[in-house]
């Protein structure tokens, strides 16, 4: 196969030089053909002009369709004297008589084609198509595309649990101090989750308490109640919105990393490398990861709270003329143990659900580099949606906890 | 050219396999037997299966008929555990390295040494100087794969899969990708661990040189009928073969291609030479 593709490589290269010397002075001549009954039922198939790439030649729909026409043809033939410039379209043009022709059961003769051409075509037609290996497009109806989308919804779920499952177990096997995996990589797992993730935190975290301010000025200033300004900042940083940003951010950060890094080490087979020398990868490669985000991301949200309600402060002290002491008294009057309480629980469950849906997809990523892509934006997309969903589960259950 | 024994007794015994994805058939009937001390090839044209046959081999596709057995004991219709601790007595070169790139040679090559023996880190580092001395690269040590050429890459990938002294070493396409000076020198090693350990090798590759240079048995797939359409010493298979497919793949296709130059000829690699 390897060499009949550089045979064809060969010839091509030579093609174009051979015909442009030929008729390189005169006019481009659009590609033109007719059809001549000659004796004994022989069909003559003759080309004129040019038959390239760039001149508009005749498809073979319209050559089929004249031959079709033609009747009592036994044999079809080649005149290829007023034939200037060909390439690869003159021989798709000449494989589509070679296969009409074969339909037919009518023989075709290559003889009258150039030198270059007959090879072509003699090596397309060399190996004959591997039977069942073209593709056929088929569209599903309705009700078949509704299925397949269910069945592999369902597998999906079913792969998302069982790894959901598989990562628990690590995890218990961790507390129990069974488990087997490289110190170092947890350590840089939280050199990424923790350090690193600070600056981009800190800005988010600021202008998040900022924007709250804001908000609430412009409505709590038309009461002459601007002090309240401290209330909303500290609850809706504390309740919401610290572990929901740093659970969005470290999703983009650092739950689209991790499925790039294990859709990458697929890729490189580096996966299957783990599992033929028993490593397992869900606690050589998973749990590393997952415990630096149950680590970090308490962390971070306290880290994010203070910041938040620091811009706020910038607000209320600078915008609205409170001051310092006021806006913290008012701050710490505002929020109690529990609000803080809850969105730190909130974002241990964002870390747990970004590290997991980042190596779920990375461990699920097909062996290309688009597959590696894919995983990274469905980790994302995954991460944040889950992170949504459960925020909302968790202020129905909050809510009626009454607390 | 090396001297071994067919007589041996058989390593790896594989019956009546079939193998697919999902209902498409990658290949069906497959038996075959491969004696200790053998270098096999699992060779045929690109897509024939080779690859997803060692993955069968490996552990890391399961058949979807036939039976699989190293030394005798069954290996897919035992117990996970049991596969596993059969796992640990092969060894595996994956087509592309696959060494773990946040690693340093010497880490690759010692994390199944720290994992499966009572050893302390200054005598797994010392072992692992010792499999990459074997193979070539001593004093690399502390280079990341990322940093190393490919032909290295394949040698540190041979250390690290000779790490537990293993009864069996896959290789997956060795060759693949390297100078035929590189190319050559894999070879060597090949059979000088052989040799010299007495560890039975399992090849899949398609590259002529290597097959006759090496080859001492062999199982040969056919894409269209999707099985195994010879076996045996790959050097009989070529001048002797009954089916002229295996003939013309071995002797590179020189029986069929007859029109226009032979491209064969301006190759790099000349299979003829390099067997004898």
């Amino acid at each position: 196969m390897e060499s009949a593709v550089r045979l064809a490589e060969n010839i091509l290269a030579q093609a174009p030089r051979m015909t442009v010397a030929k008729d390189h002075a005169t006019d481009r001549k659009t590609g033109a053909f007719s059809v001549e009954m000659g004796t004994a039922g022989v069909g003559l198939l003759a080309f004129s002009g040019d038959w390239t790439l760039q001149a508009k030649a005749p498809g073979a729909a319209a050559i089929a369709s004249a031959l079709a026409a033609g009747t009592g043809i036994r044999r079809i033939g080649f005149d290829t004297d007023a034939l200037a410039q060909w390439d690869s379209t003159f021989i798709t043009a000449i494989l589509g008589v070679v296969a009409q022709g074969k339909a037919a059961g009518i023989d075709v003769d290559l003889g009258g084609l150039p030198a270059g051409a007959q090879r072509l075509v003699t090596l397309a037609t060399a190996v004959p198509e591997r039977q069942g290996a073209r593709r056929t497009a088929t569209r599903d109806g309705f009700l078949v595309g509704l299925g397949k989308w269910w069945l592999a919804s369902y597998k999906s779920m079913q792969d998302s649990l069982a790894f959901v499952g598989e990562a628990t177990i690590a995890l218990a096997r961790f507390s129990v101090g069974r488990a087997r995996f490289r110190r170092v990589d947890l350590m840089i797992a939280l050199e990424a989750c923790g350090p690193k993730a600070l600056p981009i935190v800190t800005l988010i975290s600021v202008l998040i308490g900022l924007i709250l301010a804001f908000v609430g000025a412009i409505q709590l200033r038309q009461f002459g109640a601007q002090i309240y300004v401290a209330d909303l900042v500290a609850i809706a940083m504390a309740r919401e919105m610290a572990a929901i940003m740093t659970g969005i951010i470290m999703a983009g950060r650092t739950g689209a990393a991790f499925a790039a890094q294990l859709g990458t080490m697929q890729v490189n087979e580096e996966i299957d490398a783990f599992r033929t020398l028993g490593f397992s990868p869900m606690e050589f490669l998973v749990l590393p990861r997952m415990l630096a985000l149950i680590v970090m991301m308490p962390l971070l949200c306290i880290y994010a709270n203070i910041l938040g309600i620091l811009g706020g402060g910038i607000v209320g002290i600078w915008m609205l003329g409170l001051t310092p002491t006021a806006y913290y008294v008012q701050t710490i009057a505002s929020v109690s143990l529990t609000d803080f309480g809850i969105g730190i629980s909130k974002s241990v469950i964002f870390g747990i659900v970004v590290a997991l849906a980042g190596c779920l997809k990375g461990l699920q990523s097909g062996r290309s580099a688009s597959a590696v892509g894919d995983a990274a934006t469905s980790a994302v997309v995954l991460s944040i949606v889950m992170i949504i969903v459960l925020d909302g589960f968790f202020a129905v259950v909050t809510s009626i906890m009454g607390i | 050219m090396t001297g071994t024994t067919h007589t041996s007794s058989p390593h790896i015994e594989v019956s009546n396999l079939d193998l697919s994805y999902g209902d498409f058939v990658i290949q069906k009937n497959l038996t075959f037997t491969v004696n200790h001390g053998d270098v096999f090839i699992i060779m045929g044209g690109s897509g024939c299966g080779k690859s997803t046959v060692l993955k069968c081999l490996i552990g890391l596709k399961s058949p979807a008929r036939g039976i699989v057995r190293f030394d005798g004991a069954d290996f897919w219709s035992t117990a996970a555990s049991t596969r596993e601790a059969m796992m640990r007595r092969f060894g595996v070169l994956y087509q592309s390295g696959a060494l773990w790139s946040s690693m340093t040679l010497a880490e690759n090559v010692g994390l199944p040494l720290g994992e499966y023996t009572e050893l302390g880190a200054a005598e797994i580092r010392d072992l692992a100087a010792m499999k990459l001395a074997l193979v070539g690269l001593a004093g690399f040590e502390d280079f990341y794969p990322s940093e190393i050429s490919g032909g290295m890459q394949k040698r540190a990938g041979i250390a690290r899969a000779m790490a537990l002294d293993p009864d069996v070493l896959f290789l997956d396409e060795p060759s693949a990708g390297l100078d035929p000076i590189s190319s050559k020198l894999l070879d060597d090693l090949i059979v000088e661990l052989r040799d010299s350990l007495g560890t039975t090798m399992v090849i899949v590759t398609h590259e002529l040189a290597s097959i006759f240079s090496i080859g001492t048995n062999s199982v040969f797939l056919d894409p269209v009928s999707k099985t195994m359409i010879a076996k045996g010493d790959p050097r009989e298979l070529r001048d002797h073969s009954p089916d002229p497919n295996v003939r013309e793949f071995l002797n590179r296709g020189a029986s069929a291609m007859t029109k226009g130059p032979d491209p064969a000829r301006t190759d790099s690699s000349r299979p003829t030479e390099a067997a004898r």
